[in-house]
């Protein structure tokens, strides 16, 4: 099903090898990933920063496996999961990914718990299991209080803390967040940046979209996009810079 | 492969829709009605064909039975003068029929007049039947006092009398009067015994006994009244000579009875120059009946499958708004890790559950219907498992039939498009 990358170490989480996303509208072609190369480090925080058209929401939408190459690889903790079908990809994403979306997009009918519980739901957990567990996660992001509330009865912190909660319920290796303070006031929106701070210093792998360098700050690296390609990459901890010489002679 | 519980499935479902109470309620009417209108149909047909089938049955579907019947001619010429028509079944027929046929186990020849009973002082015009102990064999009825009429007084031509329960009460006998004499025309006979009556619809039917008849032996009929008849209508004298007025024929094996009838049949054509007979095969008519239902059967069900087209439709509609109104949910859980699969199993889910109901209902409304009419018409009519089962079977599968397309429409959201749309 999936091939071992040839090049990839094994701290190495994700890896595109000559990725590109090629749209057709209408007449016109859209390179919206036009040959990217790019490799990110089990653990690291990553900020994917860019103006509007710049290719990073279809780079979020690939790594998070909710979109497919058009050419190219994606190796995916080692495997190749650039050829799968829908139903792998979601599988995929069930039992390796979670998400945060700038717009909370928790599920109006269902209280908090049922939120949190929605992936448990998928993987087939009991009902009580899954009711345990929703209540330890809630607790972790400061709402153990409001399980039975619904999202409309809640501030915009408290629902993004609530996707925050639903994004770890299976344990995730990746946690995508696009633009995850893009709706909330900067108070509240460091207090979420603060809970992703904690959940890499615990290990868990981040990737971010954001246009706001406050927020991308967080982040220990960043990388730069335009026109569908890498226009520059920062990395904060790194001790050499070789892997930025080598992403630019890529390119 | 994980197995999300169905239970838990169909449990989310009820959720989703009780969120929307009145607008699930509404998207039920439909298949309500529909349901209703299926089991009410049923069960009103289904009485009304048990009814006719009965009354069939009640006159032996072994039997064949033969009528005297005046020829149109006739009918046309005794109003304006007056002169004797003869017509009918003749003793004759009687005895080529018996001795012609070796199918035929009973033949009972029935005589027929109209004559004052009178008890002591009470007096009634009574059906008055001339026949054979054989009559009782082909028409059973259960005996409530005393004896039915036997070879012995036929052969000695008594002047006996057997009463139906109905004739009885008019002349107020009871079971005291057996033994005691009932003048009939001026004759005095014996009551023998007094046999139960049945409420018998409708003479087109040709059902060969009445419940206000009575009963003697053809032979002493035939002494004490004669073949001819008199009426006066109108101020014009008829008179008719008829030696018999039916004769009902009993055939061994159904399988005979229509091959028989049809002999009968060209027998009489021999030797009847006009048409003065009619034939009844109730076998023949419990055929078409049964024909006549399946028609009924076939009209009604097309009518109610149209009503839970209809039905079905109704939730189509909604479920396809439902899934438009819900594509960010569909898009959220997509992006979670649902398959594609899984959405459709929840959207079909929630439609099945929705008709499924809606059948429910419609199959309270559907009991109620007929029990109500029965109550105030007092028609009969008969809920039969299947007409429970079938409407019940068929909106679940109108949910899973009309459910699909919303369903695969859900499946067909892209996550990324969903996620996006504010």
């Amino acid at each position: 099903m999936a091939a071992e990358s040839s090049t990839g170490s094994a701290h190495e989480i994700v890896r595109l090898e000559n990725a590109r996303k090629i749209y057709q509208m209408g007449a016109e072609e859209v390179r919206a990933l036009d040959g990217v190369n790019v490799s990110f480090e089990r653990g690291s925080f990553w900020a994917i920063m860019g103006p509007s058209g710049s290719g990073k929401s279809t780079m979020m939408n690939v790594l998070g496996c909710l979109d497919r190459l058009s050419s190219g690889a994606y190796y995916l903790d080692g495997k190749d999961v650039s050829q799968l079908d829908d139903d792998a990809l979601s599988e995929l994403r069930l039992s390796y990914l979670g998400f945060i979306f700038q717009s909370f997009n928790l599920i109006p009918q269902l209280t908090v718990q049922r939120n949190i519980e929605l992936p448990l739901y998928y993987l087939g957990w009991d009902a009580v299991r899954s009711a345990r567990r929703a209540k330890e996660l809630a607790e972790v992001v400061g709402l153990g209080d409001r399980l039975n509330h619904r999202p409309t009865e809640l501030s915009g912190g408290q629902m993004q803390r609530v996707a925050v909660a639903r994004a770890l319920t299976n344990d995730p290796q990746i946690i995508f967040a696009d633009e995850p303070t893009g709706n909330l006031d900067s108070a509240t929106g460091e207090q979420i940046m603060e809970l992703l701070d904690n959940l890499n210093r615990q290990g868990k792998t981040i990737i971010m979209v954001t246009h706001e360098p406050d927020i991308a700050a967080h982040a220990r690296n960043r990388l730069h996009m335009m026109d569908g390609g890498i226009d520059r990459i920062e990395m904060e901890t790194h001790e050499t810079d070789e892997p930025y010489q080598e992403y630019l002679a890529r390119r | 492969m994980r197995q999300t519980n169905l239970i838990r499935n169909i449990w989310l479902g009820v959720e989703n829709l009780l969120l929307h109470k009145l607008r699930s309620f509404l998207t039920m009417l439909g298949v309500v009605f529909g349901v209703g209108s299926v089991v009410a149909m049923l069960s009103v047909g289904e009485g009304a064909s048990q009814e006719a089938l009965e009354q069939i049955r009640k006159l032996g579907s072994n039997n064949i039975i033969l009528s005297s019947l005046k020829p149109v001619e006739d009918e046309q010429a005794s109003t304006t003068r007056s002169r004797m028509s003869i017509y009918g079944l003749t003793y004759a027929d009687l005895d080529r029929i018996a001795s012609s046929f070796k199918n035929i186990s009973h033949v009972a020849p029935v005589k027929l007049m109209r004559k004052e009973a009178r008890l002591h002082d009470r007096a009634m015009e009574l059906r008055l039947v001339g026949t054979t102990p054989d009559w009782f064999e082909l028409v059973p009825r259960e005996v409530v006092a005393g004896r039915v009429i036997v070879p012995s007084d036929q052969d000695r031509q008594a002047p006996v009398a057997v009463l139906t329960e109905f004739g009885a009460r008019k002349i107020l006998a009871t079971r005291s009067t057996i033994g005691q004499t009932v003048r009939i025309g001026g004759d005095a006979f014996e009551v023998i015994g007094i046999v139960r009556s049945e409420t018998s619809q409708g003479e087109s039917m040709q059902i060969p006994d009445q419940n206000v008849d009575i009963y003697i032996p053809i032979e002493v009929a035939r002494k004490y009244f004669g073949d001819i008849v008199f009426r006066r209508t109108a101020g014009a004298h008829e008179r008719e000579k008829v030696e018999l007025h039916q004769i009902i024929i009993r055939v061994d094996d159904a399988e005979r009875v229509e091959a028989t009838a049809a002999g009968i049949e060209s027998m009489l054509e021999r030797f009847h120059a006009r048409r003065d007979y009619a034939m009844s095969v109730p076998l023949a008519l419990l055929k078409q009946a049964e024909a006549t239902k399946r028609t009924f059967n076939i009209v009604l069900g097309s009518i109610a499958g149209i009503s839970l087209l209809v039905g079905g439709i109704g939730i189509m509609n909604i479920m396809l708004a439902s899934v438009t109104e819900r594509t960010r949910e569909i898009g959220i859980r997509r992006a979670i890790g649902a398959k594609r699969r899984q959405i459709i199993v929840q959207f079909l889910i929630e439609t099945v559950v929705l008709s499924t109901f809606g059948g429910l209902i419609g199959l309270g409304v559907g009991v109620l219907i007929p029990f109500l009419i029965t109550y105030f018409s007092g028609m009969v009519t008969v809920v039969t498992l299947n007409g429970i089962l079938l409407p019940l079977f068929i909106s679940m599968a109108i949910g899973i039939v009309f459910g699909l397309y919303p369903a695969m429409n859900a499946a067909k959201v892209d996550p990324i498009i969903a996620l996006r749309h504010e």
